[in-house]
Formats: C-alpha cells, structure tokens, sequence
C-alpha cells in the first residue's frame, strides 16, 4: 500500500511535468495540471491511511 | 544588492532556530527537554557541516555550473554542479561574482539548519539521537539541496517562464524551501516513529500529553519572530533584488502575517473551547511566519494579514485533524504548522501578489507546479530516505525510553534534576 501510495505521488508530478511539456494552451495545462495534483493528493491520502493503524507496542 | 542590509539580515536567522528549538522543547515533556535542546544543535550543526562538504555543490546559485539535459525541447536545469566543500567560492574578494555566491551559501547554510530542526518536533519524547543526525545529514547533503537549487539556483522552477511561457515559481522566503520541505520530513518522521507511548487507547482515542513549559513556548515564538525577519529580508535581498525600501515591507508584513495568525487562533480556541489555548496560538503565531513569508516582499499589508488569518485558523483545525482523524502524533504540530501553512502561503503568493494585469493565472499555476513538486518528487524521496536510514538505525526508542525519558535514556541525566517529580499517567504500567 505505501509502495502504491509513493507511485501515485510520483505519476502525479509527472503528470505535471507532461502537462507541461506536451500541451500548450492555458486551459489545457491547468486541466491537466490540476489532474496531476489530484492524483499527489490520492498518492497522500493512501499513504497517510496506511500508517494510521496504531501497531500494537506503540499503544 | 545592498551588502550590508543583507549580512545584517543574515545574522539574525539563528534567532529563528532558537526560537524553533524552545518551542519543541517546551511542548515535549519535561524527561526530554535537555534531550530536546541537544538534538536542535547536533541536527543544526550536522546539517550545516554536511551542507557545506556535499550539499552546496548541488545546491548551486545562478550563473552556476549546472547538471542539465534536453527533453521535449526544453532545458532542464536539475542539480547543481560547483565544486564540493564550497571550493569554487572564494572568500578573500578578489572577484565580485564569488561575494554574491558566498552570500549564497551563507544565506543557505542559515536556513538548512531551520530545516533540520523542524522535523525534531514531530519525533518528540521518541526520536533518537543517532538516528536525528543521519536524518539531518541526509537533509543538509541531499534533500534540500536539490529543492534550494530548483527555486534559489537558478533550477528549472525558477526557469518556467522562459521554458513554458507561464510564470516563474517564487518562493521569497523560502515557505517551500524551508517550512514544507522541513514539515514533509516532520511527517516523514511522525509515521516512521510512531505515536507516543499512552498516546491513543486501544479504541484509537488519543490522549492529551500537555507541554511541559508553555512560557518558554511563548518566547520562542518572539524569538522565531525576530529570525523570520531576517530571513525574510535576506532572501528577498539575495534572490529577488529587494532594496531597502521593500525590505521595510517584508518587515512589516512579516510581523502583521505572524499576529494575524495568532490572533485568529486566539479567537478559534476562545470560541471552541472558552478560552484561549496558548499552545494552539503559539502554533498559530508561527503558521502566520510561514505562509506570509513565501510572499513577504510582493503583498501588501492588508493582504499579509489575511494570509496570516487564514493561516492561523487553518493550523488549529490541521492539528485536531492530524492528531485525532489521522492518528500522526506530531508534538509541535510541525506538519501543519510548517507543511500545510507553508503550502498555503506559496499558494497565496498567486493569489495576493503584485502582478501585472492578466498573469495571475500563469502565476498561480507556477506556484500549483511547485507544490506538486514538493508533494509529488520530494515526498516520496524523503519518505524513502528515512525508511532507508530507519533500517540502518531505529528512529525510535526502546520501552525503557519511554518510560524514564529520553534525558536519562540517551543523556544518562535529566533536564531538572532536583525540581521535577516525573508524572506516569501517560505511561501504561
């Protein structure tokens, strides 16, 4: 799960990054762009429930 | 560049770690607060050292010797390439390129230090001593160095105007470099330790393990005032060519920003819990640090205090979220204060900033580009990099740690020998 959670982060910035490069108008890039900043924030959110199990010895 | 303002600046950013370390140590127990104190100067001092030997190399400066390469078109400009151990700066005055450059690495060797000390606040009554010095090496020799290139050596998000035609990322105070790389690690930490011992029941209900000396608490935040300033001021002067005047400005939006913050907190805690938290309103007070000063030199008053406002209502509500919902035990609320504060001032430099009629969408996608940068690549490095160093070394204490503190687990002495009686409720026995 937080191998996932790592990979989602990183296509999110690559998808920025692609954005970037291969579109050219402002609305497209801020489409995209947004895209690839809701996929960081999935990225986030599956990495922070992954650690929200408290392990038993740390209670 | 006005050297003298810029030096004088400088040298009031340790202030800023002074302040930063009391904070921590005034909100952990009083069983590691001597613990607390030394881990700030050994993660300042192996920070600093590792930045000058490796770090400075690749966090270069403009007009810099860069690693670089060509894809779709587009020069991108990623790592430093000067000389390890600060080589290639001269320190004599004998070219006036070298003064700009030495300023430079001053300037970040100051702030690596506030970036390592950041995260000691999220590892609190748990972090050990060996492990917040790898941490901190990794820190001064890697991590920030890569980001500073990027926003302060000239790096491809200081070049997105010209590659993309968009704006440039700006982060004048370093909210990005600094405060969110800083808080990233903070979070990067809190996970890898784990919450304290007594912290959350068995059904998941965290307890209330209260600061140990609030007043001191309080005195950082004056403290860390005084530091921000100078950062603030400096960094405008050395990045973005501020004169006197507009450093004037930064000081007066620096100060607004941080009392907008801490008021709004004030008033959130008053009217949640009928009184004032002084602790919420410290945190407030330094959320308001952090957010105005990715824009300190390009807002205006009155939107310093709204960035500040907003700021300081957000951390309240981040902590209780993080603490209860999302079960990150961070002491000194690091991830919000320094992570989410810090995100929302780079973001509100797009939207309050000074620009000319028909940017502000090219300025605020600049700055979406450089969060998702800090989100999406320097996250998953520096998560990975502490898992790595975690293997190596355990970040966290032993139970017996737990039990009698770490002043007397790792410093074999505690911080108030003949005045403290060591209260357990928050221990199972």
């Amino acid at each position: 799960m937080k191998l996932v959670a790592c990979v989602l982060l990183l296509s999110g910035f690559f998808l920025v990054l692609a954005a970037l490069v291969l579109l050219t108008s402002f609305e497209q890039r801020s489409a995209f762009v947004g895209a690839g900043f809701a996929v960081e924030v999935l990225g986030l959110s599956l990495l922070t429930q992954s650690y929200r199990t408290i392990r038993k010895e740390h209670r | 560049m006005n050297l003298e303002l810029s030096l004088f600046s400088m040298m009031l950013i340790p202030f800023a770690a002074a302040g930063l370390a009391l904070i921590h140590q005034g909100l952990g127990r009083s069983r590691s607060a001597a613990h607390a104190m030394l881990a700030s100067l050994c993660a300042l001092a192996v920070s600093a050292i590792v930045f000058v030997l490796i770090g400075s190399a690749w966090a270069g400066s403009a007009g810099a010797a860069t690693h670089s390469f060509t894809l779709g078109g587009v020069h991108w400009d990623w790592l430093g390439a000067a000389p390890f151990f600060a080589r290639g700066i001269s320190f004599d005055g004998s070219d006036a390129a070298g003064l700009g450059r030495s300023l430079v690495l001053c300037l970040e060797l100051l702030a690596v230090g506030l970036v390592a000390i950041i995260p000691l606040s999220a590892g609190t009554d748990r972090w050990r001593l060996g492990p917040i010095c790898l941490s901190s090496a990794l820190l001064g020799g890697v991590i920030f160095p890569i980001f500073a290139h990027w926003v302060w050596g000239a790096g491809w998000l200081a070049q997105l105007a010209g590659n993309f035609g968009i704006s440039n990322f700006t982060d004048v105070g370093g909210a990005g470099t600094i405060q969110v790389v800083g808080g990233l690690v903070a979070l990067s930490v809190a996970w890898i330790a784990g919450p304290r011992r007594g912290k959350y029941s068995d059904d998941g209900i965290p307890a209330a393990i209260p600061g140990h000396n609030i007043v001191q608490v309080l005195f950082g935040c004056l403290l860390a005032l005084v530091g921000w300033i100078g950062l603030d001021a400096a960094a405008s002067i050395l990045f973005y060519g501020a004169g006197p005047q507009q450093v004037v400005g930064v000081v007066i939006n620096a100060l607004l920003s941080a009392s907008a913050g801490c008021i709004a907190a004030v008033v959130v805690t008053r009217a949640r819990y009928h009184k004032p938290d002084a602790s919420l309103s410290a945190n407030g007070w330094i959320a308001g640090l952090v957010a105005g000063s990715a824009s300190c030199a390009m807002v205006s008053p009155e939107s310093a205090i709204a960035i500040g406002v907003i700021a300081g209502v957000l951390s309240t509500y981040l902590i209780e979220i993080f603490e209860l919902h999302l079960r990150v035990d961070d002491p000194g609320g690091a991830v919000s204060v320094h992570a989410l504060a810090g995100i929302w001032g780079l973001l509100a430099l797009g939207l309050f900033g000074h620009f000319p009629e028909g940017t502000r969408g090219a300025h605020i996608l600049a700055q979406v580009v450089g969060i998702s940068a800090l989100l999406g690549f320097m996250l998953p490095l520096i998560h990975g990099g502490n898992l790595l160093l975690n293997r190596w070394s355990t970040y966290r204490v032993d139970d017996d740690g737990h039990w009698h503190g770490m002043d007397v687990r790792e410093l074999g002495a505690g911080a108030y020998p003949e005045f403290v009686i060591h209260a357990d409720e928050f221990v199972p026995r």
